[in-house]
């Protein structure tokens, strides 16, 4: 059909020629100006808080504890279980974030500027590993480091990332992939070439050398650092992409613990949902599925824009880690991937599939057409409050997502 | 009876036999459990058969 060929074509070309660079790190109540008090953006497509699974619940209620809406755990979790607390998606305000993807007024945000198009996204940044918001977390240590990166860190790093004029987040990237990373699971590569990049600035803009070193400890001490700035990376790429009319381009993906939700270029923000499937993977010692939350978070994203699952050949040791299958398997996955996208990325290549560029640009027609779903590498939560990551694995998109976009989109087409 | 004149199916299994098997994968182990050399071509109809989706995507341009 023309129609959805040119537009298609259109939505590719707007994903392939975005120039995303990291420009500054702000509060988000500066950034999102309908972020107000008692006010939360999560992961995943719209959910109220009846319908959300325990480490959402739980890191909504040590948000609220952040921002000094409640002064206690229980109380916070009151609090939002009265409806006194708004929920929105954070993908209806410009930003991203990894699993459980809290945003709140006060966290400082990574802002990706697409200088080809003019549009920005946004991202909190990465706590780290171990107990942490993103994975449910809310205790006072994780607190304290949520303070410690609005009070110190966001600042020190803001002001060296505006000093270096920004940085270039292709190109770090395209090294990334050569080796070793997919940008989902494994970040080492491109948070080692980031520090690489920055140290010099925020060496030259910190007055304090204590805090310097605690900085640049923290980057250096965190091999997912950078997974938070390739999100809202996918995110300022794929937003040029939606809207156009007739094109069955996937702009996004994302999960909330509960469903699974995409968006479709040629459907603008209209969200298509299923229950979300359990990541299939490896367990960190003394957990197994039995703990395991079903997937969640934003940082498909990544996905969408063909790295993690879709870049798996870039990576055969994230194929060990997520458990799936020995690491001569991993080109089998983007192998697979190539079968539901439209083009090959040639900015991002694979050395180990001679320098193929990364599946680019999902197309639910083809998805539907061979019940080949895409594949997100992801983090597997524990599916009490609290507690944090229990493993790492695979999950499957739902295949009813992809069905019901074909259905929407043939009727706003006038096809029966 | 010379060759040429059985069936052709009976030429056929005369001969080394070699399989292209398209769709469901059961039947490769057997044949090779047989010492035949199997190609498993991975195939599924459009849709996973569902015709109401497979005659939508054929008018949507797959």
């Amino acid at each position: 059909m023309k129609l959805i060929e040119d537009a298609n074509r259109q939505a590719l070309t707007r994903i392939l020629e975005g120039e995303p660079r990291l420009i500054d790190i702000v509060p988000a109540r500066e950034l999102i100006p309908g972020l107000r008090e008692r006010m939360i953006l999560h992961a995943g497509p719209p959910i109220s808080w009846d319908r959300m699974c325990g480490p959402m619940r739980g890191a909504v209620a040590g948000a609220v504890v952040f921002e000094g809406w409640a002064q206690d755990l229980p109380t916070a979790s009151r609090l939002a279980a009265s409806g006194e607390i708004e929920f929105h998606p954070n993908h209806h305000f410009g930003a991203v974030g990894p699993m459980t993807g809290m945003t709140t007024m006060s966290m400082p945000l990574f802002v990706v500027e697409n200088a080809r198009f003019s549009n920005r996204a946004y991202c909190a940044i990465n706590e780290g590993l171990g107990k942490v918001m993103r994975f449910g977390g809310n205790d006072a240590s994780v607190l304290k480091r949520l303070a410690w990166l609005r009070d110190v860190f966001g600042p020190t790093l803001g002001k060296a990332i505006r000093a270096a004029g920004g940085i270039d987040l292709k190109s770090i990237v395209a090294r990334g992939l050569s080796m070793g990373d997919e940008l989902h699971q494994r970040n080492l590569a491109c948070s080692s070439v980031f520090l690489r990049e920055i140290a010099p600035w925020m060496a030259r803009t910190s007055t304090d050398n204590a805090v310097l070193a605690e900085c640049l400890a923290f980057i250096g001490q965190n091999d997912q650092f950078f997974l938070n700035i390739a999100m809202a990376m996918g995110k300022v790429i794929t937003d040029p992409a939606n809207g156009i009319r007739g094109s069955t381009i996937v702009t996004t993906m994302c999960r909330n613990g509960t469903d699974f939700g995409i968006r479709v270029s040629g459907l603008g923000e209209q969200w298509f949902t299923a229950p979300v499937e359990m990541p299939e993977g490896l367990y960190f010692a003394g957990y197994s599925e039995k703990d395991a939350n079903p997937d969640m978070g934003d940082s498909a994203i990544v996905e969408t824009i063909g790295l993690g699952g879709f870049a798996m050949a870039a990576a055969p040791a994230v194929a060990g880690f997520v458990g799936a299958g020995a690491p001569s398997e991993a080109g089998n996955f983007t192998r697979s991937m190539g079968e539901i996208t439209v083009a090959q990325n040639p900015e991002w290549t694979i050395a180990a599939m001679d320098f193929a560029g990364v599946p680019t640009g999902i197309d639910i027609r083809l998805v539907v057409d061979s019940g080949v779903v895409p594949v997100i590498n992801t983090g597997i939560a524990h599916r009490e409050p609290g507690i944090g990551q229990v493993g790492a694995g695979v999950v499957k998109a739902p295949l009813a997502c992809f069905q019901q976009a074909i259905v929407a989109i043939a009727e706003d087409l006038g096809v029966s | 009876m010379t060759d040429q004149d059985r069936p052709q199916y009976q030429q056929l299994l005369a001969r080394k036999v070699e399989v292209v098997n398209v769709g469901l994968e059961g039947f490769v182990k057997d044949l090779r459990d047989c010492g035949i050399d199997v190609v498993h071509v991975d195939w599924k109809p459009s849709a996973g058969g569902d015709p109401q989706m497979a005659a939508l995507l054929a008018k949507l341009g797959v």
